[in-house]
């Protein structure tokens, strides 16, 4: 179970959101934005270093479920969330950072497309390959 | 037959026209009276002369609407491939073999859907005998916008691709590639010339990269919708770097070009479509040609203007790779261009042994972009861009420094040589060595633009290549320099062009025929008396702007000493 969302600056409308199951979507998305508060108090909170990997780390939520929410922040404060289960305990905070740093490489080479328009909506079928194939590694 | 199934009275060849033709032949050939009641007989499928695969072709039935609409925008290609006289030669030896029906052919300006029943249903590889000039994908995707925009279907962009394949492979009849024609992914030389003017268009140096905003502006023009076109971004810039370097705006605009066919766009890069494959597309050739005896090169003509490339080989196909490799090498990135260059020129005749020493895999992707290209002139272009390609900066100094003419100037022979050919007409006969480009590039410009409908494209692709050279050889000699030196030195044994060579000739052009193993040397010796040279050029025109700017300077002293005494004058005269 797997989810991940970008966010981008400065009001935090949501570039991308994939899950890989498909039920309980809303669930996730109401989570990912409540994350976003702690997102943003945690960057108010680091003075210099904008670059944060790995910013957010829920415990358990709910009594009845747990699952882990990571943040990430690149420098133009763009938001990435990522939503795991908790039951999948093989994950570790090394390959969570990994996985960050492929959806930013990824979203650079967005960027990078002149047709992009940086605010909106991310169609890419690249980019939509590599979540899946990342997502698909960790279920 | 064309009458009765009502082509005259439409004017054209549309779907149900063309079912119904096809019906006809199956029954003319079967034997069957030539009735409208015929084709409701079972028939067999119609036979078609000279197409490897037999009755294949998926007619007969209107169901057969792909086969029918890959069929127009074939006949609308073929169109635009008659347009191109030169290759119109060509083409007519081929239509005789062709179904009866298929006889206006020849004829460019019958706009006339003429149904290529040469089968979309026998598959590519039959396509052969079809017709074979290359045409501008886009081109004719654009004329076709008109009357045929409704019949597109998926097939279209895989007509034309066939087509050039088939025209690439009626070429290269010894071409093991027989995987080639199912690929409509390949560009073709006509196409790649092409892109290579629209690239020079947005930026005149070859080897640099277009900008993101300019390339979007660009391919935004095409009218494909943005996000098709944030794809095909996606896809192409493979170094996702932002800009699109040569090769990727080749694959770039293919890919615009096969959407705007109808074609759907795949989810990744197709290897042929890659920039190392479209950089080595012009290195292959070379190690093709120890492979073929004969690439079906087509005219004697394009093979005489490749000769220049080569003088002892016999076999034409070396120059096509000279050319090929040439131009490869200009494509290719910075990087990777002196190394293919110099891989290119090495190949270069006689030591064919070293067209292995290529890099690997761009190299073969070369030798197998280049048995496909059809016109001799796209190849002798080639070689003419991809020699003026090989210096990496980027500006255009044309005529001016002939020092570093060994270069430029074989760039502009190939050019010119490639223009003449294109044109159809080779006044001076094949030229041997390539003109040098001062001299012949006005010629050839001239020869262009005699034929101006007929070589439109071509010509642009030649006007822009010789342009380009001419920028690109303005570059500061490098290894491709080198290279060009070494062919050109070769070339110059051919006594074509020879006049022209007088600028060359200054440099230690007429080298004896070098083993490759003295290249290297011999190539730096050429770059130094070029380096020599620009600085002596530097210099001269460095003193000239300081004595213009030492006049102007005079000048304005004598202007404000004229208007102090007229100021002086004047209170006198004003009493």
């Amino acid at each position: 179970i797997l989810v991940s969302v970008i966010f981008s600056p400065p009001q935090n409308y949501p570039l991308y959101i994939r899950s890989v199951p498909t039920e309980n979507e809303l669930k996730f998305h109401y989570t990912v934005h409540t994350s976003l508060d702690v997102v943003d108090e945690k960057i108010s909170a680091m003075g210099k270093a904008l670059v944060d990997q790995r910013e957010l780390y829920l415990g358990l939520l709910y009594p009845t479920e747990d699952y882990k929410v990571y943040g990430y922040v690149t420098n133009s404060k763009v938001k990435f969330v990522m939503v795991v289960d908790s039951s999948n305990t093989a994950l570790r905070d090394n390959e969570i950072r990994s996985m960050f740093r492929k959806l930013h490489n990824s979203y650079t080479d967005i960027m990078c497309n002149p047709f992009y328009n940086p605010g909106d909506r991310i169609h890419s079928r690249a980019f939509d390959n590599t979540v899946n194939s990342m997502m698909m590694q960790v279920c | 037959i064309t009458e009765i199934c009502g082509a005259k009275r439409v004017g054209y060849f549309g779907p149900a026209q063309f079912y119904i033709a096809l019906k006809l032949i199956a029954a003319a050939q079967s034997g069957f009276p030539v009735r409208i009641e015929s084709i409701k007989n079972e028939l067999p499928l119609p036979r078609f002369m000279a197409l490897k695969n037999d009755s294949e072709v998926r007619y007969g039935t209107p169901a057969e609407l792909h086969g029918a609409k890959f069929q127009v925008p074939h006949a609308n290609l073929e169109k635009n491939s008659y347009k191109r006289t030169d290759e119109g030669d060509k083409q007519e030896p081929k239509s005789p073999p062709m179904s009866p029906i298929c006889s206006p052919p020849a004829s460019p300006s019958t706009y006339q859907r003429i149904p290529l029943s040469y089968g979309y249903g026998k598959s590519r590889s039959a396509l052969e005998q079809q017709h074979g000039a290359p045409y501008e994908v886009r081109h004719s995707a654009h004329q076709q916008d008109g009357p045929s925009s409704g019949n597109y279907g998926a097939k279209p962009a895989l007509a034309s691709s066939t087509l050039n394949r088939s025209l690439s492979v009626e070429r290269e009849q010894l071409e093991s590639s027989a995987h080639y024609s199912d690929d409509p992914w390949r560009i073709t030389e006509e196409q790649r010339d092409y892109y290579i003017n629209q690239f020079r268009s947005l930026q005149p140096d070859l080897n640099s990269f277009i900008s993101g905003s300019v390339a979007k502006n660009f391919f935004t023009k095409s009218k494909l919708p943005i996000p098709e076109l944030s794809h095909i971004w996606e896809l192409s810039d493979v170094d996702c770097d932002g800009a699109l370097t040569l090769p990727e705006f080749c694959a770039a605009f293919h890919l615009v070009v096969a959407r705007k066919n109808g074609y759907q766009l795949p989810e990744t890069l197709p290897e042929t479509l890659l920039p190392e494959y479209l950089q080595a597309a012009s290195l292959k050739p070379i190690r093709d040609c120890t492979r073929f005896d004969s690439y079906s090169e087509p005219l004697p003509g394009s093979q005489q203007t490749r000769d220049f490339s080569r003088m002892e080989k016999a076999s034409a196909e070396e120059v096509p790779d000279n050319s090929a490799l040439l131009q490869e090498a200009k494509k290719g990135q910075e990087d990777k261009q002196a190394l293919k260059v110099s891989t290119a020129l090495k190949t270069i005749p006689k030591e064919f042994q070293h067209l292995t020493v290529k890099t690997a895999a761009q190299e073969s992707n070369a030798l197998k972009s280049r048995p496909r290209s059809r016109s001799y002139s796209s190849t002798s272009i080639e070689d003419a861009m991809k020699k003026g390609e090989e210096p990496p900066t980027p500006p255009p100094r044309p005529q001016k420094s002939h020092s570093r003419a060994s270069s430029l100037d074989l760039n502009k022979i190939f050019q010119q040589n490639t223009q003449a050919v294109r044109s159809g007409w080779l006044p001076p006969p094949p030229p041997a060595l390539p003109p040098r480009p001062s001299v012949s590039q006005t010629e050839q410009v001239s020869e262009v633009e005699l034929h101006p409908q007929k070589n439109r494209p071509p010509s642009q692709a030649e006007e822009n290549t010789s342009a380009k050279k001419e920028v690109v050889l303005a570059q500061p000699p490098s290894k491709p320099a080198r290279r060009k030196l070494r062919t050109e030195t070769q070339g110059l044994e051919t006594p074509e062009l020879s006049p022209t060579i007088n600028v060359t000739s200054s440099l230690p052009a007429v080298k004896p025929h070098l083993p490759v193993q003295k290249q290297s040397s011999k190539q730096k010796r050429a770059i130094q008396t070029a380096i020599r040279k620009n600085k002596e050029a530097n210099a001269v025109l460095a003193r000239l702007n300081s004595e213009l700017q030492q006049q102007l300077k005079e000048v304005h002293k004598e202007r404000i000493a004229l208007e102090t005494q007229l100021e002086q004058l004047r209170p006198v005269t004003v009493l």
